[in-house]
């Protein structure tokens, strides 16, 4: 435990240092002049996107210009070979960086391949039509998705140790987990997969439910980090149970699929519904991951947007009855919030269980 | 839709996956496999203590039970045993009593046998004794009577006229 | 006459929120008859307002 203990503080450390060195190095302008509604509008936008660096605030100085303050980090592009650099280069789109024979722009978020000026073409629908790298950099959302796996890796690393030194009863803080983990197993796992093979699919059911429920709150936190929120992420873990599911599939489960009916009608009479049934089954492998990612990612967004709508009505009050009135309702939002995030994560976990279940029957249908 | 597409990042899709599959390994050999273990074991351990509680429960209930069988069963064949010798006494108390009865009816009528005999006896010999001694009287008062000729003639006579001639 | 698009939408949001408003009635309801069964009660609601939920995201993702 002290080893541990020791271990994060030197993290920590090497990361408050980090966090210093970097402050001055990140100080960046942005063009002022826009009204207040559309810079609270494009300030959530730009958080709800992933970033190229850690942002963490950001303010006017004397001159009226935007200061960013925040953590660089690095940008590893995919185009003719490996290409890697520091975001703080691209300065919030503001330069142009050169990596080779090549030039690079962000715009809108995006990394840009562009001509030695920096020119970014749009076409008629105001979409750039210039060459997008493939983008493989450690961006906001991957920091905060290591720092989860560090935590939860060390937590329940921790935990799995606790048992050995205490003859099978936890210690601090996996007194906490430990009630989880059996509920899981024990409201999720065995009553949707069945006691015979629930105990192959509580790796991922542990892992996917606290990686989604820590990174919820991490999103809570005002690191605005928003990753469960972003599309890629939520896809990724939604693949990761499509393939779970379907892998895993029994005889059984794939004769539902083709076979809905069974023996209850003749082959004959079951060509016309077959014509119509079987389409319906095999588009329903794809909607309920499909499902299960649109529902997390919008959940998450829609709360961050509601969240940071209400606080940014409070500068746009700037009255004590209006701006007290959306702080109260920004607190009561953020509580709801801190369920939801425990919810979406049981609703995930829940959902993926039960299309286990479904996958891992075993028993003839009729 | 397309608002979706077009947020859709590549990177961080593939980190997330990387990530994530890496924690998933990680976690399953060095977290949940030990904690799923170990929380398994203590189940199963607490389920063979309170086995082995509920068995030693129901050893102790049988083996009070076959006590009070026990006890029971001793104390009906006390009662027996006790029936009978009660039984037993009260037999060998009738059969002392009766024969105790019969032996004194025997003397009984052994005695007034003997009494009933020497009654007899003795009753015989009274007879014959008061038959010589009437003899003896009866010549003693005839010689005197008979001295007399006179007498004896009226004597005669008299004894003639009480026989009845046919 | 075109309907915008957000309209239909609103509506879709209207009919999901009716739905799902009537699974949680139906819930309390089932649980107040038979409090017993409050874990099961729960994870069929949570599947079933999951399962409406989604209709909402399909209508809203359409704009």
């Amino acid at each position: 435990m002290l080893y541990m203990l020791k271990k994060v503080n030197a993290i920590a450390l090497y990361m408050f240092a980090f966090f210093l060195t970097s402050i001055p190095s990140l100080a960046k302008e942005i063009q002022p002049g826009k009204d207040l509604k559309t810079e609270i509008k494009n300030y959530i936008s730009h958080h709800l996107e992933d970033a190229h660096d850690f942002s963490l605030f950001s303010f006017k100085n004397n001159l009226g210009k935007h200061v960013y303050v925040g953590i660089p980090l690095p940008v590893i592009l995919w185009d003719d070979g490996l290409k890697v650099f520091s975001s703080y280069k691209l300065k919030h789109g503001e330069s142009i960086v050169k990596k080779g024979s090549s030039f690079y722009k962000l715009e809108h978020g995006k990394i840009y391949k562009t001509d030695s000026k920096g020119m970014i073409n749009y076409d008629k629908n105001n979409h750039p039509t210039n060459k997008l790298p493939v983008d493989l950099s450690i961006t906001k959302g991957v920091v905060s998705m290591l720092i989860i796996a560090f935590l939860m890796f060390f937590l329940f690393a921790s935990l799995a140790k606790s048992y050995k030194e205490n003859h099978g009863i936890p210690k601090g803080i996996g007194r906490f987990f430990e009630p989880i983990v059996l509920y899981i197993r024990d409201e999720i796992a065995r009553p949707n997969i069945g006691e015979k093979k629930y105990s192959y699919y509580m790796n991922f059911l542990l892992t996917v439910f606290f990686f989604i429920w820590f990174l919820n709150l991490l999103g809570l936190t005002p690191l605005g980090v928003n990753v469960t929120g972003n599309i890629a992420v939520t896809f990724g873990l939604a693949l990761l149970t499509f393939l779970v599911t379907n892998l895993t599939g029994t005889k059984t489960y794939w004769f539902h699929i083709l076979d809905p009916l069974g023996s209850s009608m003749k082959w004959y009479s079951k060509i016309p519904l077959y014509i119509i049934l079987i389409p319906i089954e095999l588009l329903g492998i794809f909607i309920k991951p499909f499902s299960l990612l649109i529902r997390l990612y919008a959940n998450m967004q829609a709360g961050h947007i509601v969240l940071m709508s209400l606080i940014g009505l409070m500068f746009i009050f700037k009255s004590w009855l209006g701006s007290s009135l959306s702080f109260g309702l920004a607190f009561a939002i953020s509580i709801i919030e801190l369920l939801v995030a425990l919810l979406q994560a049981y609703i995930f976990t829940m959902l993926s269980a039960l299309y286990f279940g479904f996958a891992a029957e075993d028993h003839e249908h009729h | 839709m397309e608002k979706l597409i077009s947020e859709f990042s590549l990177g961080l899709f593939f980190w997330q996956l990387a990530i994530f599959i890496g924690l998933l390994l990680l976690l399953r050999k060095f977290a949940w496999k030990p904690i799923l273990n170990a929380v398994n074991e203590r189940e199963a351990s607490i389920k063979n203590a309170l086995d082995s509680a509920q068995e030693a429960r129901t050893q102790l209930e049988n083996l009070q039970s076959e006590n009070q069988r026990l006890l029971k069963e001793a104390r009906k064949e006390k009662e027996i045993l006790i029936k009978e010798a009660l039984k037993t006494k009260n037999q060998i108390i009738g059969d002392a009593k009766k024969e105790a009865q019969n032996e004194t009816e025997k003397i009984l009528s052994q005695a007034q046998e003997t009494i009933q005999s020497e009654k007899r006896a003795a009753l015989k010999e009274l007879k014959n004794q008061v038959g010589s001694i009437a003899i003896d009287i009866a010549e003693k008062v005839i010689n005197k009577e008979l001295e007399n000729k006179d007498k004896q003639i009226n004597l005669i006579n008299d004894l003639l006229k009480e026989t009845d001639f046919k | 006459m075109e309907i915008p698009v957000m309209v239909g939408a609103g509506l879709v949001v209207i009919g999901v929120g009716m739905g799902i408003g009537r699974i949680g009635g139906s819930a309390m309801e089932a649980i107040g008859r038979q409090p017993d069964a409050y874990g099961k009660i729960q994870t069929a609601m949570l599947i079933a307002a999951a399962l409406v939920e989604g209709i909402g995201f399909a209508a809203l993702f359409a704009v």
